[in-house]
């Protein structure tokens, strides 16, 4: 039997704003509920202190950059250690497109803020459906 | 260096795979914004990994707590990497032991044990910077 395609989405670690929070829930929701037999996680730290099963992972096989603000640490950090993303979000400017700013404090979203992580969620499936409907022959 | 001015910058993983992480994250919340508010301060681990300059000088010019969440250090590697003043690291797995009864099991939000040994942590990394602002050896 063939394994499911995976996916790796990447989100950076974005501790000390609320967009990383977001980043990191949706990438959870993802893995937990919306595409869990196609996404793998990797925590982004890993890549730098020379974690070979992270660094491979990201080179073999597509990965999404999750970024919750304009420094873009994860789609830099995959393609430096590893190679170009297949897709790179920036949650800032999604959550501007969205109209959205209340989103509560870093360290527990408020209700809007679960809304957002969530539609970030869908947003980043779509995006893992997007890129394996191209990569069909 | 006067202690009572100088921030403790606390830097905890980015682990988003076990619940480990997440503890380790709440923990650094627990006392960047609750125990230890006026002494200390966290930044972003993924601006470490970047390389981005103002972190670099952040970690570099104060002294560095580590709270990480499982063997590989990540905080805490990538601390040493960035040349940061390491006055003291934590891990979740090896503090975990201490507390048999407590099982944490969730990852994307804590329950319940989580929380509380989330708060355990914190309470011990506070003592620490007690300990540091009093001039105990980093």
């Amino acid at each position: 039997m063939m394994s499911a395609p995976k996916i790796g989405v990447v989100s950076c670690s974005g501790e000390c704003c609320v967009e990383g929070t977001i980043s990191r829930i949706a990438t959870r929701l993802v893995l937990e509920k919306l595409r869990p037999g196609n996404t793998v996680t990797i925590c982004l730290p890993l890549f730098s202190t020379g974690e070979k099963g992270e660094r491979m992972f990201a080179k073999y096989f597509p990965t999404i950059a999750v970024d919750g603000c304009e420094k873009r640490c994860t789609k830099n950090a995959i393609e430096k250690y590893s190679g170009k993303t297949a897709r790179s979000i920036m949650v800032s400017d999604l959550l501007k497109d969205w109209g959205l700013s209340s989103l509560g404090p870093r360290r527990e979203l408020n209700e809007e803020g679960l809304k957002a992580a969530s539609r970030l969620a869908e947003e980043i499936a779509a995006v893992m459906d997007d890129i394996f409907a191209r990569s069909r022959p | 260096m006067n202690a009572l001015t100088d921030p403790i910058i606390v830097m905890t993983c980015s682990g988003i795979g076990k619940p480990f992480g997440t503890i380790a994250r709440e923990a650094t919340y627990c006392v960047v914004e609750d125990l230890r508010k006026e002494e200390t301060d966290t930044t972003c681990l993924s601006l470490l990994v970047m390389g981005d300059e103002d972190a670099i000088r952040l970690v570099k010019s104060h002294r560095c707590i580590a709270i990480d969440g499982c063997p590989s250090e990540c905080a805490k590697k990538n601390l040493e990497l960035s040349g940061a003043k390491l006055a003291a690291s934590f891990r979740v797995v090896d503090i975990l032991r201490d507390y048999k009864d407590l099982k944490p099991q969730t990852v994307t939000f804590l329950d319940e044990d989580g929380r509380r040994l989330a708060r355990l942590i914190a309470e011990r990394v506070a003592l620490k910077i007690d300990e540091l602002n009093r001039g105990g050896n980093p």
